[in-house]
């Protein structure tokens, strides 16, 4: 089973790829992240191309069930993400 | 947003050349999608988790002509919001 990737992989690749430092690596990945979730937050699609679509959604509120003591209970209304991964990232897979 | 408006904004917030805020998106998102590729996960606390979950092989149907087609089992890119991006979609207090 392969390690997970995280932010600490990416700041080596930034590292290496381009001679940042791993402060100034993982000061811009923040910056990446925080501006998707800026972007998703003011309710604009973020299209990163050859990689994948994050896309905001508007869910309305709705009758829901607690599984276990069959109560019915309203969901509130809430926002979600969407993932569609772009062709290029399906088709790498197989 | 698209790529090259995220580029500008990183290329503006770090005193960075357009081509090097690029290379920096870029370099992000190949990392993730290679790690992917090779049936990898990816973690980003607050962001959100990157996986492959696995398609089981399943009888499919030609909608224009009704006629059953086996479709095989594929492994599909799967994204699960982090907690961050949740919150701050949702206007939790103490969201960053």
């Amino acid at each position: 089973m392969q390690k997970t990737l995280t932010r600490a992989d990416i700041a080596d690749a930034l590292n290496r790829e381009m001679g940042f430092s791993h402060a100034d690596s993982f000061k811009m990945i923040e910056n990446v992240f925080g501006e998707v979730i800026a972007a998703l937050q003011r309710g604009e699609t973020v299209k990163i191309s050859k990689f994948a679509s994050f896309i905001p959604h508007a869910k309305k509120q709705r009758m829901g069930r607690n599984p276990k003591t069959g109560e019915a209970h309203a969901i509130e209304p809430r926002r979600v993400v969407s993932f569609r991964p772009s062709q290029h990232l399906r088709k790498g897979l197989k | 947003m698209i790529k090259s408006e995220l580029i500008d904004k990183i290329a503006a917030a770090n005193n960075l050349a357009a081509t090097d805020a690029d290379r920096v998106i870029s370099t992000i998102f190949d990392e993730i999608l290679k790690t992917l590729k090779q049936g990898g996960r990816v973690e980003l606390r607050g962001f959100g988790i990157f996986s492959v979950r696995t398609r089981r092989a399943r009888m499919g149907r030609n909608p224009k002509t009704g006629a059953p087609v086996a479709v095989e089992a594929k492994k599909v890119p799967f994204f699960k919001a982090g907690k961050t991006m949740t919150d701050v979609l949702n206007k939790k207090p103490g969201a960053a």
